[in-house]
């Protein structure tokens, strides 16, 4: 009796003492468990920033832009909707993909010393050919180069508020507006090496007014942006300059061009001169001197270009391989070429960007949580990462 | 009316007849009809005259006549009098006299007189003018019959369960009628059965007491008084038609189905392969339905059964415009689907009505207004 007695009285202690123990364990699988949650966040993230240390490993993967690059490197480059969204996540995430990664690997390997590689993206519309361009801007400006970027080709050939005729050559046709954005955009990606840069030439522009040899390059570019009349010309000789001081062993800077939606150099125009006949490209400064840059007759530098049929003109919605919006002039000034298709997203990538929706509770609606949901949102988006982007701006 | 008329004749040849006879005349005045009357009294009261009434005599006429046109149109059509069935009849008339209406009722028809002319109740009296049912003065003599027949079996139903009870017999749940997916008739197809209008008290009256009789046990023996009044419901899942599962040379199975909608006609080829793939005329779904309500469409009949991510598509679909075009693919999806479904699966669809072909078309503009419905502007003066 008393020994049972005495066991009740033990009972509880050795509870007590189980209890302890149990919570020290406890403890540690809580500590454990929290590991294996922060884990599946970088599931879609990588924490390789830079574009030169990315690899085939993180194909699918979002890595963040630092903010103060999208600042400089991005005042015109990045498509709408993604600055939108840049704005709503309070941050840049862009996703590594292939075609960029090929194209990057492709940048570092190249010979600077031969004449300078072009490089087209092309795909369905919506694919991701833009986001891939910027990709390898970043690249190019992470790794010190001279940045030319032109957002859209086609805003130079439609819409045009104020054509001149050209004080250089009486036949053209001077665009002052875009030429002055273009040289206020530039400035801001490419302010340390206007200094650096030195022009080799004179540049006359009035009869008051000229530029010397030897001027720094940002003197050039605030004549340009000060006086608009004369914009055009000035961007035609900043890219002069720039073609020829690149090749040079002297000049410590490598040049990227790049061009969103090449295929409106070549197209057809909806500017019309006074007597409503068409302005062909090949008569506007900015196209002309822009073809001059486009040909593979400079060293030191890469090309790299997009096909756009979002704004192109006179082309039918579902042409959108490079005979067909580049059509006969372009595609023989273009060739030779490296052809980089953009497909839609696979189903790894599909599955990295609606997880980082999810993560950013961009999709708020039950459903889209679902398995079946999500099931739903690839056969809606055929997996085209514009739809997707679409569809889940309302869900 | 011409009872009316009558009185005015009459009155005319009064009025003559004394006007002679002041007038001292020899010879009798010929009752003549009068020359002139007023148009307004020739013309019939054709309402307070109630339906037309037609007599036995007239609908035997016209039966025989139905009869020898049978004969007749078996013999233009060059097939045997004896076996002309009342489809046979439908196929004939529809080939000699083609029309292009649209409501079917308003098309030509050869049937049978009695579905042709309303039930009428014969003369209720006879020579002598006494009537022959002992109800007659009742004015509902038909109603307050079958009330008593209904009352006489449950008498009848309870004198069968006295018996049972002597005999010991008796349980409180034996035999009640099993009444299946039926329904009571309507108070409209009541009214059919007895020629005559009943209100609807007297209707739920009548539904009372068949209740009441139905829940007394050993009802059983009064089932063919019952189900006279029992109207069956129709067999849920119609005969559909579901096209057959085919496979082709890798094994895997495929089914094609057809569907319209409108002016589009489409195809599709229903593949289980495993890849959500879709194409359309060859084309990229998302290039040619750039429309989300479009893709949602498609995507209903297999987002409904779940079976989104299983099945390739091969569309092709022409005609119409684009929402009728992706009406016209979802009902061919879902008819292709069906060979992959179970029964019960088939049933929710049809439920669903992803299998009901949608009725509407374009509706013909009339003359006289502006488009089908619109009228032209309305000017005062």
């Amino acid at each position: 009796m008393a020994l049972h007695r005495l066991s009740l009285r033990l009972r509880p202690t050795v509870a007590h003492v189980r209890s302890i123990h149990t919570s020290r364990y406890g403890r540690q699988q809580e500590a454990a468990a929290v590991d294996s949650e922060s884990e599946p966040i970088s599931v879609f993230r990588t924490q390789e920033n830079d574009p030169a240390s990315q690899s085939e490993k993180q194909i699918g993967q979002f890595y963040t832009l630092p903010a103060e690059h999208i600042r400089l490197l991005f005042p015109h480059g990045l498509p709408n909707r993604y600055q939108q969204q840049v704005k709503t996540f309070n941050e840049a995430c862009m996703m590594v993909r292939q075609p960029a990664l090929e194209a990057i690997s492709y940048l570092k390997k190249a010979d600077y010393s031969k004449p300078a590689l072009r490089y087209l993206f092309y795909g369905v519309k919506g694919s991701g050919k833009t986001m891939s361009l910027c990709h390898s801007v970043h690249f190019c400006y992470t790794q010190g180069w001279v940045v030319l970027h032109i957002p859209d080709a086609h805003l130079w050939v439609k819409n045009c508020k104020e054509l001149m005729p050209s004080s250089y050559k009486s036949s053209r046709f001077d665009q002052p507006l875009q030429a002055t954005s273009w040289l206020r955009n530039f400035k801001i990606t490419n302010e340390p090496f206007l200094s650096k840069i030195k022009i080799k030439q004179r540049y006359v522009w009035t009869k008051r007014e000229s530029t010397e040899e030897g001027r720094p390059l940002g003197e050039l570019v605030d004549q340009g942006t000060s006086r608009v009349k004369s914009s055009s010309d000035v961007v035609a000789a900043v890219m002069k300059e720039l073609r020829l001081q690149c090749g040079h062993p002297e000049s410590n800077f490598r040049l990227a061009v790049a061009v969103d939606g090449v295929n409106a150099l070549w197209g057809k125009s909806t500017i019309k001169k006074e007597d409503k006949s068409a302005v062909d490209p090949e008569e506007l400064t900015l196209v002309y001197n822009l073809r001059k840059l486009l040909k593979n007759d400079w060293i030191g530098g890469a090309i790299i270009t997009t096909l756009s049929q979002t704004g192109s003109l006179y082309t039918p919605k579902s042409a959108y391989l490079p005979q067909e919006l580049l059509g006969e002039r372009g595609f023989d000034s273009m060739d030779p070429f490296i052809p980089l298709s953009v497909p839609n997203y696979s189903e790894k990538e599909f599955e990295s960007c609606y997880l980082y929706y999810t993560e950013r509770n961009w999709l708020q609606h039950p459903q889209s949580r679902t398995e079946e949901g999500k099931k739903e949102l690839i056969f809606l988006s055929n997996r085209n990462p514009t739809m997707f982007d679409r569809l889940c701006g309302f869900l | 009316m011409s009872g009316y008329s009558l009185c005015f004749t009459a009155v005319v040849v009064f009025k003559r007849k004394t006007w002679l006879s002041l007038g001292q005349l020899a010879f009798p005045c010929v009752l003549c009809r009068s020359i002139s009357q007023n148009s307004a009294l020739c013309r019939k009261n054709l309402a307070a005259a109630g339906p037309e009434k037609f007599t036995a005599e007239f609908i035997q006429k016209q039966i025989e006549e139905f009869n020898i046109g049978k004969r007749h149109l078996a013999n233009i059509m060059g097939e045997d009098p004896e076996n002309f069935s009342q489809e046979d009849i439908d196929r004939s008339i529809a080939y000699l006299f083609p029309s292009g209406l649209f409501e079917k009722k308003a098309r030509p028809l050869m049937k049978h007189p009695d579905e042709i002319f309303p039930m009428q109740r014969a003369v209720q009296w006879g020579k002598d003018r006494r009537p022959f049912h002992f109800l007659f003065y009742t004015g509902k003599q038909s109603y307050y019959s079958l009330m008593h027949e209904l009352y006489g079996k449950m008498l009848n139903i309870e004198k069968h369960q006295d018996r049972l009870r002597s005999k010991g017999l008796f349980s409180k749940d034996g035999h009640k009628i099993s009444l299946g997916m039926s329904r009571w008739l309507t108070k409209e197809e009541l009214e059919a059965l007895l020629v005559e209008n009943i209100s609807t008290h007297d209707y739920n009256r009548f539904i009372q007491i068949m209740e009441r009789l139905l829940s007394m046990p050993y009802c059983n023996i009064e089932e063919e008084f019952v189900l006279r009044f029992r109207h069956l419901l129709q067999t849920q899942s119609r005969h559909q038609m579901v096209s057959a599962l085919q496979k082709d040379e890798n094994g895997v199975a495929f089914s094609s189905a057809e569907g319209c909608r409108k002016t589009s006609h489409s195809t599709v080829v229903l593949r289980d392969c495993g890849s959500g793939r879709l194409s359309v005329n060859g084309q990229d779904s998302l290039l040619y339905f750039p429309v989300l309500q479009d893709r949602e469409q498609l995507m209903f009949p297999m987002q409904f059964t779940g079976t989104l991510g299983r099945f390739d598509l091969e569309c092709t679909v022409s005609g119409g415009g684009r929402s009728s075009q992706a009406g016209a693919l979802r009902l061919a999806i879902s008819r292709a689907l069906l060979s992959f479904l179970s029964p019960s699966e088939r049933e929710m669809m049809r439920q669903a009505g992803l299998l009901t072909p949608d009725p509407r078309v374009r509706e013909r503009k009339k003359p006289g207004q502006e488009g089908a419905r619109r009228k032209f502007t309305w000017k005062k003066r």
